[in-house]
């Protein structure tokens, strides 16, 4: 091993550890991958892929560039769907429902499974009304229920403070960090069961990324979450556990602290250790 | 050295601003010749007294306005006719407004310097404006009421003020009456008239439409009568007088008040009561009906049909071209069909107007209309309603020839927005209608403003099709009036465009139209300036309000 490498490791082993002791409740599954391959026209992205994504915990998918992480990601909320020549065989059972299935409301499924993306994105419209954005595409239009919501997906973000004097303000005068966590209450304020994170923190600046980071320890005592990041490091302050992933396939997947500590597969630890390619 | 010049790009950039500077100076050159014609011609211009010897040796007065001046040459003015002395080098011409058509036969003459033994300007000299045969020039002898001569010389003309001022007052009762009042009674007259022959072809003409039509007629004809009355004391009153004039010849007119617009004499006019004069025409210029074969008066309803016209244009274009762009960039398959549309919808852009004119007369108003009047207007045949050119077809037919800019435009502003949006609003449990609906649509309206603009633009200008399918010379009433239901799709109306055309190539009177050529040209561009202008205020506060996320 190098000195590099040692060093890295012990960091990490500190704050896994620290985050290790929150979660403690019984493991419930929440998704069930199964068998599940994506085609792009010829080219096969994910090769049978199968897992199991826990209830209230989060999930860290890492790996190198390209090696199908996000596409993986963007199947649970059918974001894949809107490229028209992604084709998708196998399952994904949520609640015992396969969201592949051919009765499924896709509009209500991503009401279920909210999603953030890698670049913030908020609407050019108010912070108020980008809150407020899911609830009204639901029909709900009472200020008050409105008003409520809003305050809450805000504290939910630890955005509340910074911007209860300025919610009728353009959402895209704010800074990238900001308009990263509005985007993120603006995904809990329809309160989804699952929140799927694309590398939230590539974007942010390292205060920023930090604020997230918090966030996400707060957001996992009520949500499942599963988060795509390139940074290590990052993968091992947040996540539970984490799944390793190499040229579409699932590599390994295993606690954090172990996968981090005793990587099984040698592709495992030669990423992990920097030696990767 | 020269090879370094060349190397640095300095020679590219100079071509460059050169290019921008002929453009710069193109618009303003044409700007400028429109505002400097245009705008002087309400301007009292100083009337003068010639002494002038014919060719043949009779000397005479002339009267009139200094127009234009000519320099010719001698060698040139000698091969035209003229006879040159030898030491003269220029044949030095002036165009003079002489007005008194009805008596001369002309408004204009071309007079010699060389012959011009006197000129001067004396005060008496007025002008006066008629509603018929154009302007006179002469001397205020004398005021008439009832045939009797009430002021003469020095009294007259205070006297001539005020009873014009009376006539005004009564020609715009006259006016109101006849245009309103009496409008509104023909046009309830023609709908009962309709309305019996209506039922008349259902087979429902019974004894108690009888009676009911008729006792509405009866009311009509009340009415009728009474302003009859009126109008015919107003008439008696507006006939009473009249002044009596002496032309440069020394003949001696009678002019009747009721046919005098205004009478002033510009030669004692002060620098005030010239502006006053100026503002007066420039609102008579503005908001009146024009007389004389459009060579007199005003424009309003010129100006009234060209926005009314690219109103229902906008209102016909933008939903049309916003559904078919959506369509086209959001829901269609790209493909091979997709891209033989959008190529088809940009060679629309570049077919001749003239062609959508064809277009518009053979298939709107002939096929389209002709069934409409079929099915629903059987009662006014054999007159047309909408089987006639009218502002409906020219305003579908200019939303036609628009159509592909909105088209390419809106797609564009679709294209543009960042994929990170929509994907945002789907997330959210949005379906594909709500995004665009909700976010989509609101970011790209800036571009579709910008069609918008494009699309008024070449509306606003376009004449050629128009003449096929609705404008014409002189429109008898507006499209928009207080007759229920108030705007009428199916009338003719006016247009400035054309307006152009006609005062300078198509009136009686070239001449004199001239000055009102370059008013109206003047008029057209302010207006379309200020559609465009109001367009694209909207869109710079969309623009503001929708900013694209930058970074």
């Amino acid at each position: 091993m190098t000195a590099q490498h040692v060093r890295t490791h012990t960091i990490d082993m500190s704050s896994v550890l620290r985050d290790q002791k929150k979660t403690d409740e019984p493991n419930e599954t929440c998704i069930k991958v199964e068998n599940l391959n994506l085609f792009y026209g010829e080219k096969q992205a994910l090769h049978n892929i199968n897992m199991e994504i826990l209830k209230k915990k989060v999930t860290a998918y890492i790996g190198p560039s390209g090696c199908g992480k996000s596409t993986l990601l963007r199947c649970i909320n059918r974001m894949n769907d809107l490229v028209d020549s992604a084709k998708i065989d196998g399952k994904i059972i949520l609640d015992n429902e396969n969201i592949y299935d051919k009765s499924v409301n896709v509009a209500a499924l991503r009401r279920r499974v909210g999603m953030v993306f890698q670049k913030p994105n908020p609407f050019p419209k108010s912070i108020f009304e980008n809150v407020a954005y899911g609830l009204r595409i639901q029909g709900i239009n009472d200020k008050r229920v409105l008003e409520e919501t809003v305050e809450n997906a805000l504290r939910g973000s630890a955005l509340w403070d910074e911007m209860k004097d300025r919610l009728n303000d353009n959402a895209l005068g704010i800074s990238g960090g900001q308009q990263q966590r509005l985007v993120i209450a603006r995904a809990i304020a329809i309160e989804p069961e699952v929140l799927l994170l694309d590398e939230p923190a590539s974007a942010l600046d390292p205060i920023s990324t930090l604020k997230i980071e918090e966030l996400i320890n707060e957001l996992k005592e009520k949500y499942t979450i599963v988060i795509v990041t390139h940074n290590m490091q990052q993968a091992a302050r947040v996540s539970d556990y984490t799944a390793f992933m190499y040229l579409g396939e699932l590599i390994e997947m295993g606690m954090t602290s172990e996968l981090f500590t005793n990587p099984q597969k040698k592709q495992t630890e030669d990423y992990i250790t920097g030696r990767y390619g | 050295m020269i090879k370094a010049w060349f190397k640095s790009g300095t020679p590219w950039v100079w071509l460059n601003a050169a290019a921008v500077s002929a453009c710069l100076i193109m618009v303003v050159g044409v700007l400028g010749l429109i505002v400097v014609r245009g705008v002087g011609h309400f301007w009292p211009a100083q009337v003068i007294q010639f002494s002038y010897q014919e060719p043949d040796g009779t000397v005479q007065t002339i009267i009139g306005e200094h127009i234009d001046s000519s320099i010719t040459p001698a060698a040139m003015a000698k091969s035209t006719g003229h006879i040159m002395a030898d030491d003269e080098d220029t044949l030095v011409q002036y165009l003079i407004k002489t007005g008194n058509r009805d008596i001369t036969g002309t408004d204009f003459r071309w007079i010699l310097e060389r012959n011009i033994k006197q000129q001067q300007s004396p005060a008496e000299l007025m002008v006066v404006e008629r509603r018929e045969w154009g302007d006179f020039y002469g001397q205020l002898l004398a005021v008439k009421e009832n045939g009797n001569i009430i002021a003469e010389g020095a009294r007259a003309w205070p006297v001539v003020q005020t009873r014009i001022d009376e006539a005004l007052t009564v020609f715009k009762e006259i006016a109101h009456l006849e245009k309103k009042e009496v409008g509104a009674i023909n046009y309830s007259l023609e709908q009962l008239r309709l309305e019996q022959k209506k039922l008349q072809l259902k087979n429902r003409w019974d004894a108690e439409a009888e009676q009911r039509v008729a006792a509405e007629k009866a009311d009509l004809e009340i009415d009728y009568k009474k302003y009859q009355t009126q109008l015919s004391e107003l008439y008696r009153q507006i006939r009473r007088d009249s002044l009596i004039a002496k032309t440069e010849g020394g003949k001696e007119i009678e002019i009747p008040l009721a046919k005098v617009v205004r009478v002033f004499q510009p030669n004692t006019m002060s620098l005030f009561d010239k502006i006053w004069h100026y503002g007066a025409k420039l609102v008579e210029f503005l908001a009146d009906d024009p007389r004389e074969a459009n060579t007199e008066g005003g424009i309003f309803p010129a100006i009234f049909g060209t926005v009314m016209m690219v109103i229902m244009m906008s209102i016909i274009v933008t939903p049309f071209g916003v559904i078919a762009a959506v369509y086209l960039r959001e829901y269609a398959k790209q493909g091979f069909i997709t891209r033989l549309i959008r190529v088809a919808v940009n060679n629309l852009a570049g077919v001749p107007s003239i062609v959508y004119g064809v277009f518009g007369l053979g298939f709107f108003v002939y096929i389209l209309g002709g069934n409409i009047d079929r099915l629903f207007y059987p009662e006014a045949s054999p007159a047309p309603v909408y089987g006639t050119p009218g502002l409906l077809w020219a305003s579908i037919t200019l939303a036609l020839l628009t159509l592909p800019v909105v088209i390419v435009s809106t797609e564009e502003g679709l294209a543009r927005i960042p994929s990170s949006m929509r994907e945002g609003s789907l997330a959210l449990g949005a379906t594909k209608l709500e995004t665009l609906w909700l976010t989509v649509l609101p970011m790209a309206s800036p571009a579709m403003m910008t069609g918008l603009i494009l699309a008024v633009a070449r509306a606003a200008g376009e004449v050629a099709p128009l003449m096929l399918v609705g404008v014409v010379k002189m429109a008898p009433t507006l499209p928009l009036d207080g007759n229920y239901p108030f705007l009428h799709l199916d009338r003719k109306f006016m247009h400035l465009g054309f307006h152009i055309y006609d005062v300078g190539f198509q009136s009686p009177n070239v001449e004199a139209a001239r000055p009102l050529v370059y008013a109206t040209a003047l008029l057209l561009v302010l207006v379309i300036v200020g559609l465009n202008l109001t367009a694209i205020i909207i869109r710079n506060n969309l623009r503001e309000k929708y900013r694209e996320l930058e970074g």
